[in-house]
């Protein structure tokens, strides 16, 4: 019985921490007290989706129809709560006349796939494994 | 900026910097690997781009 609780205080463990890991890139990390490689999530992956978005490059919208449109809406989103900053500030839609608009998209695509990279990385430190 | 190099550099810079810190646990050992895959990305960019060149758009 204390074994099993041990397991579902641990499976709650990572899981928090994978949702805060999204959620905040870096903070799965910092969670975990990799503290260098928290600020370092923390501070360089919102400054390439903020590059992007200053590059006018454009957050897609989720379509089925388009399915490389939606996977590149999957991937923007893997920035994280940071994604939903963007539209207020009116950020976002696509400049697609700007001579940078394909970088901008390039950035905002990969930010959102490192951070699910850093997710994964999260995750391992979190079961143990690293 | 539209300056293509430049955003090359910028890109490969951020790419290199998040994946040295993701495979590598000490200082040295981060920027070296970082060192080796920002020179890759540029020597990689700038090939390409040359060997892109001698065909129409």
């Amino acid at each position: 019985m204390r074994e099993a609780a041990a397991a579902g205080d641990r499976s709650a463990s990572w899981l928090l921490t994978c949702l805060a890991a999204w959620a905040l890139p870096g903070a799965g990390h910092l969670m975990a007290r990799r503290w260098a490689k928290g600020v370092v999530f923390l501070v360089v992956l919102p400054a390439m989706f903020l590059t992007g978005l200053l590059l006018g490059g454009r957050l897609f919208p989720f379509t089925v129809a388009e399915p490389l449109v939606g996977l590149a809406a999957v991937a923007d989103l893997g920035i994280g709560l940071i994604y939903f900053l963007a539209g207020p500030f009116g950020l976002g839609s696509g400049r697609v006349v700007a001579v940078t608009y394909e970088y901008g998209n390039a950035f905002l695509i990969v930010a959102g796939l490192l951070n699910a990279l850093v997710v994964l990385d999260a995750y391992d430190i979190a079961v143990g494994r690293k | 900026m539209t300056s293509h190099l430049l955003l090359m550099v910028l890109f490969a810079f951020f790419v290199s910097l998040v994946f040295a810190v993701l495979l590598a646990d000490e200082p040295a050992a981060q920027a070296r690997l970082g060192a080796k895959l920002f020179g890759g990305f540029l020597l990689g960019g700038l090939l390409l781009g040359w060997l892109m060149y001698p065909f129409p758009l």
